[in-house]
């Protein structure tokens, strides 16, 4: 698979706060990759190395086959970091045209970007008067100016409302959905499920997992349960050798699989025991429950 | 580089403030020298008329003009201050580079617009001299008339390393206000270093140092008009023996210090995160 970023053995150093710890991971083309971790885990610091704007302590990273210098790469990349920067005092569109004098790409991909993320009635007023949410949408637009390989979004729906976070999705369901590479950092993993194929899990610079997100959820998942006969649930659920774990919270007993069983197979099971559910839900853990187990401690 | 160039102007051009600067910066210093030298009737009591001194023969009127028009540095030089202040502020500067401009080429569209806006504040002078030197002088003898033109190319290197200087200032503190206040301890401080030098050792030894300085050696370009006019007018004049001429080693000076505050410039951003 050809790969679009290559990242071995990063190191950043501040001071004596390590925000980024021997880091390596690869970007293959036609992912959509996730960079999960708490605050302060470094995700804004590894994006910001390989964006040309911090220095890495150690190590390093190569853009696409490694021949070109990173500059020149990163007019085939769009990225937004954290805020959405233009200038306050130039129109979206004259904030547009600067981007494509840097990017050095045409100026008849302006309007059709607006269109995209639907800002074009509003292309002749000034950055400044626009809001938080139409900020960020402009930031698409001029990430998506050049046709890039890859798309870098660092919390994009950072400090939006409800609806701007929707649109935002939206936009990048879109973009992904026509094969555009898309590497997008969030400490929301609702977004990074919603949305991504792959997973790098990060915490205090460390990387604790990389690789498919449903790989990640690999577990057989779980029941929640509850019945009039409670004790003798629990006991006859801590005989059986399906389940591992049992958790026990006032009357729902959470029971945790070890090997696969649907919800009838279960429910005709408890039935020849003589017990009646009243409730009963199989559930797989969310890539929250993952990331909390994985992050934890 | 036209492209560089180009990227700059448009940040400058499309902001109303550091546009009146732009335009102050060159209008102003015309307005001045056209203005004083037109004749001027008090009242009937008396007529001021500069001209009438001599002071716009040539080839004085070059060193004159050019020497006047250099104070009036300083409003372009909030320009350049400011350039690099908002692009700090606005933190377009980290959204250039992610855009794919590198650290040389940021550094460079700056140093164009420089080089570019000296160049325009020179043809202008030159266009302005020629013309107020014409209708005073009683010369029209074209070799003549461009003897001691090396003023200008000096008014042009002392902007490019003056603005150089600001730019760096700039780079360093990241702030206008404080740069342009850096700028003024700069000042300051060569004086109280000449001070010190003076008290230590003496006055000749002192100066000599001082010229080295990034300030003086741009003052020095184009140094001591009003001695001039003194010599000019004073009946036994050669017994002043005042240096104001263009030395080779006063450019060298300033262009040293300009390549200098362009390299640590590029230096300051390659290092910093941003």
């Amino acid at each position: 698979m050809e790969s679009i970023l290559t990242i071995n053995n990063l190191t950043k150093k501040f001071g004596y706060l390590t925000a980024v710890k021997d880091l390596s991971f690869t970007i293959n083309k036609g992912n959509v990759y996730g960079i999960l971790g708490p605050n302060g885990s470094g995700k804004s610091t590894t994006l910001g190395i390989v964006l040309n704007v911090v220095n890495a302590t150690q190590g390093g990273f190569h853009w696409f086959d490694g021949n070109t210098s990173t500059h020149d790469a990163l007019k085939k990349v769009g990225a937004i970091i954290e805020r959405p920067n233009f200038y306050p005092y130039m129109t979206a569109e004259q904030n547009l045209k600067l981007v494509c004098k840097i990017k050095g790409v045409d100026k008849s991909k302006i309007t059709e970007k607006l269109e995209v993320v639907g800002l074009l009635d509003r292309k002749d007023h000034k950055f400044r008067t626009y809001s938080l949410g139409m900020k960020q949408r402009l930031a698409i637009a001029s990430a998506l100016l050049n046709e890039p390989e890859i798309l870098i979004l660092d919390e994009p729906t950072n400090g939006l409302d409800p609806q701007g976070i929707h649109q935002i999705r939206a936009i990048i369901k879109q973009i992904a959905s026509k094969g555009t590479t898309i590497l997008l950092a969030s400490h929301l993993l609702d977004e990074v499920e919603k949305v991504c194929s792959h997973v790098v899990v990060l915490r205090k610079g460390e990387k604790l997992y990389s690789g498919r997100v449903d790989e990640m959820i690999s577990s057989h998942g779980f029941f929640e349960l509850k019945a009039q006969k409670h004790d003798e649930l629990i006991k006859v659920l801590e005989n059986d050798a399906s389940f591992g774990t049992i958790k026990i919270e006032d009357q729902l007993i959470t029971a945790f699989l070890n090997e696969s069983m649907d919800a009838p197979a279960f429910n005709t099971l408890m039935f020849e025991k003589g017990i009646v559910l009243s409730h009963l839900v199989k559930r797989k853990e969310s890539l929250e429950e993952q990331f909390l187990q994985l992050t934890d401690n | 580089m036209l492209r560089l160039l180009q990227l700059e102007l448009q940040k400058l051009l499309l902001n109303r403030a550091s546009k009146v600067l732009i335009f102050i910066s060159f209008v102003l210093p015309f307005f001045v020298i056209i203005l004083s030298s037109l004749r001027i009737d008090f009242f009937g009591f008396f007529t001021l008329e500069l001209g009438h001194y001599g002071l716009f023969n040539f080839p004085i009127v070059w060193h004159i003009t050019t020497f006047f028009a250099s104070q009036f540095k300083f409003f372009f030089a909030i320009v350049v201050v400011s350039m690099i202040g908002n692009e700090y502020s606005n933190k377009t500067i980290k959204q250039n580079l992610i855009d794919g401009l590198s650290k040389k080429e940021f550094i460079l569209s700056k140093f164009y617009t420089i080089v570019f806006f000296s160049a325009i504040a020179t043809f202008l002078i030159f266009i302005i001299c020629l013309c107020i030197g014409l209708y005073y002088s009683s010369i029209n003898e074209v070799s003549l008339i461009f003897r001691e033109t090396e003023f200008l190319f000096a008014y042009f290197l002392k902007l490019v390393g003056f603005f150089s200087l600001c730019l760096f200032l700039g780079m360093l503190v990241k702030r206008s206000a404080f740069a342009l206040a850096f700028l003024f301890v700069l000042y300051i401080l060569e004086w109280i270093i000449f001070g010190l030098i003076t008290w230590q050792a003496n006055a000749d030894i002192a100066e000599k140092i001082q010229n080295f300085f990034p300030l003086k050696s741009m003052y020095k370009l184009i140094d001591q008009p009003f001695q001039r006019i003194a010599i000019s007018k004073a009946p036994n004049g050669q017994e002043f023996l005042y240096d104001f001429a263009v030395h080779w080693y006063e450019i060298v000076i300033v262009m040293g210090w300009t390549a200098l505050f362009i390299f640590l410039s590029y230096r300051l951003l390659k290092k910093r995160d941003l």
